[in-house]
């Protein structure tokens, strides 16, 4: 089909981010590094999420402060096994998540260092097999590697989340060309997740054609949170629109000919 | 020597005097420190030899702001930098340290800090440690929990709303054996969501025994890494073995535990040393146990019972935060735990910069939860390790933190 003719791609309005059959409009998702009432208030109002993530490891508590008590209703919550150092762990962890009420989304984060807190992409994929067969709706959070993330689309994952950098750090698209070869190759939405600093990165990731944005640090320790959560969601809304535009095309050297080459061409 | 820490008994019969003084002032009295006990099991790890190079090339005094300067700049600071930011040339630099170790805290654990309190069950020693309240020829009052004791302490503490508790014992494997320890954990279990333990040193089995009664965390003191100081101020007992001690924390990960923590006692030798060879033991730990969670202690002497005289000696204020900021900056992602022996307003500040965890609501006594946090008056209560100096309670302490613009977190952590 004609890329212009496509519905979805033309009407703005209709461009939906669809994860396990679940319709989102917003396309930035709240990670769970930092947490403060004020940052998942700017995440909602000024972001303009209707996903946040929530690691049940900090949601598993008694008293006074749960993460929980913070989200309002009509915003979905995403659990992650963060704390998890193998597949089994993570599915433990993904139980307990559905048994404190937090719905069937899980985000799988499996963790054997704790320096780097980079995802083990082998448990991983173990872990959204089995979680899928229990019908969880499965977002892997793993190291971009199109191998991993294809093994990921046959295991049952409903998207990928490639990392752009080390968690946490504001370092920006650093793996930048494995995101798109996973764009192009993976038929799931790719979300990325993790390293995002700037609002202009979460753009240029929008442009690849990334289907949506997850990110933390680059809000929570922003000079002003509001501002930065209303950023996000304009850069983002443009990167989107840049990619359902179809970017304009860049010349690698010299000018275009106004002349066709070939214009001498009789019959 | 100069005997900086050593009191007089009366109570202790004539034998154990004269071995109390014999091992004081002659040295031939003593075992060797580095000579392991029977039962006491080896595990022939490189990491010791690695900490013992680190210490060995550390020259304090060689270091130049111009060092200083360099490691603060760098982005990944090296054990080079490390030594530098330990070093004398370091302290006039202190505030730029405080800003760099603040961002690094706030990147890898943003605005949260992490309260815990203390159990004691038993303050029985086996050991002749001079410096520690505990320490077998000194004279308080001994005691240790029954498990109904302990259940009922344990209630009090998470009636306070606390989840994570550390359970320590004085170290006497006859008084306070394995099975009792691991009865305790089971019990903390109950009431807690996260079960850490500071107790004598252990063989791997028994750890993997203690991990699956409940506990995760296990915290060593290694009191001091320079083991001829070592050797001065521990003369008797199975902790005098220094390097079974050392092993202790791998010993922890390879029974599976989750996380080990790392201490020296600041005040007893070289500072600077010990810091280095704390920050060392860590990361070598953690470059050879990966998935290994990493905390590190900072204590400083405190006064004891029957020795209100004893202090951190060079270490100040200044220069415990120039080592928790060098702790920071070369491992951001190890938790930093600054003990009750610190002030309110000290833990104020330093939570700021460096420390991700905090006790509240902490008696190093045992069996007087009840008094102190409700006000039962109870007779019978043992003595405690150390005079604390922050007796903040939970609420407080909640409160305090908040008020601070920071983010008092209860629990982060499940078993699975």
């Amino acid at each position: 089909m004609d890329d212009n003719k496509d519905e979805n791609k033309n009407d703005n309005m209709d461009d939906k981010l669809i994860i396990g059959g679940h319709e989102f409009g917003s396309r930035f998702i709240l990670g769970s590094g930092k947490y403060s009432l004020s940052l998942i208030e700017a995440a909602i109002k000024d972001a303009g999420a209707e996903m946040i993530t929530l690691a049940v490891r900090r949601a598993n508590t008694d008293k006074k402060e749960s993460i929980l008590d913070y989200i309002p209703k009509g915003v979905t919550l995403l659990p992650n096994t963060s704390g998890a150092r193998t597949a089994d762990e993570a599915v433990r962890i993904a139980r307990l998540a559905r048994e404190l009420g937090c719905g069937d989304f899980v985000k799988i984060e499996i963790m054997r260092d704790s320096k780097y807190l980079l995802p083990d992409n082998n448990e991983t994929i173990k872990a959204t097999e089995l979680l899928a067969k229990e019908g969880f709706v499965v977002m892997p959070y793993m190291y971009p590697d199109l191998y991993a993330a294809r093994s990921l689309v046959d295991a049952g994952a409903a998207c990928v989340m490639p990392l752009a950098a080390p968690i946490g750090s504001n370092k920006g698209l650093c793996t930048k060309e494995f995101i798109g070869i996973l764009v192009d190759e993976i038929d799931l939405p790719v979300i990325v997740d993790a390293g995002i600093g700037r609002p202009s990165e979460a753009c240029e990731a929008m442009e690849m054609g990334a289907a949506a944005i997850m990110a933390n640090t680059a809000l929570a320790t922003a000079g002003n949170l509001t501002l930065m959560a209303r950023a996000f969601k304009a850069a983002i809304e443009a990167g989107r629109n840049a990619y359902l535009a179809g970017l304009g095309r860049v010349l690698t050297r010299g000018a275009s000919a106004s002349d066709p080459l070939i214009g001498f061409l009789r019959d | 020597m100069e005997k900086r820490f050593e009191i007089e008994n009366k109570r202790l019969g004539e034998k154990a005097l004269e071995l109390k003084k014999r091992l004081e002032n002659d040295p031939s009295a003593r075992t060797d420190p580095m000579e392991y006990m029977p039962g006491m099991e080896r595990i022939n790890s490189d990491i010791m030899s690695k900490v013992k190079s680190g210490m060995d090339e550390f020259d304090p005094l060689s270091y130049s702001a111009k060092d200083v300067k360099a490691a603060l700049e760098r982005q990944n600071c090296t054990i080079n930098d490390f030594m530098a930011l330990l070093s004398p040339a370091a302290e006039p630099f202190l505030e730029q340290m405080a800003e760099r170790a603040s961002r690094e805290t706030s990147k890898h654990f943003g605005n949260t800090v992490y309260l815990f309190t203390p159990l004691y069950i038993a303050n029985y020693c086996e050991n002749y440690c001079v410096y520690c309240g505990f320490n077998c020829y000194n004279d308080i009052k001994r005691m240790k929990l029954g498990i109904e004791q302990i259940e009922k302490e344990m209630q009090v503490i998470a009636r306070s709303g606390m989840e994570e508790i550390l359970i320590l014992t004085g170290e006497s494997r006859a008084m306070s054996d394995v099975k009792y320890i691991g009865e305790a954990c089971k019990l903390a279990r109950k009431y807690f969501r996260m079960v850490g333990l500071e107790i004598y040193p252990v063989n791997t089995d028994e750890y993997r025994y203690l991990h699956e009664c409940g506990a995760d965390y296990v915290t060593v003191f290694q009191e001091t890494y320079d083991i001829n100081m070592y050797g001065e101020l521990h003369l008797l007992g199975h902790k005098r073995v220094w390097p079974y001690r050392f092993d202790a924390q791998e010993r922890a990960l390879m029974g599976g535990m989750r996380g080990v923590a790392f201490s020296a006692l600041l005040g007893l030798a070289d500072f600077r040393k010990d810091a280095l060879a704390t920050g060392l033991h860590a990361y070598y730990i953690q470059r050879k146990y990966p998935h290994a969670e990493i905390s590190l202690s900072c204590p400083r002497l405190r006064p004891i019972i029957n020795n209100d005289k004893i202090d951190p000696h060079d270490v100040h204020e200044r220069q415990l935060c120039q080592i928790l900021c060098a702790y920071r900056i070369f491992l951001p992602f190890a938790g930093i735990t600054v003990s009750s022996r610190e002030s309110a307003s000290f833990r104020n500040g330093i939570v700021k910069i460096a420390a991700t965890k905090i006790s509240a609501g902490v008696s190093t006594g045992i069996g007087d939860h009840e008094n102190k946090y409700e006000g039962t008056h109870l007779d019978d209560t043992g003595d405690e390790q150390f005079e604390i100096n922050d007796n903040r309670s939970l609420k407080k302490m909640y409160d305090d933190i908040g008020d601070e613009g920071l983010q008092p977190v209860l629990n982060d952590y499940l078993y699975v």
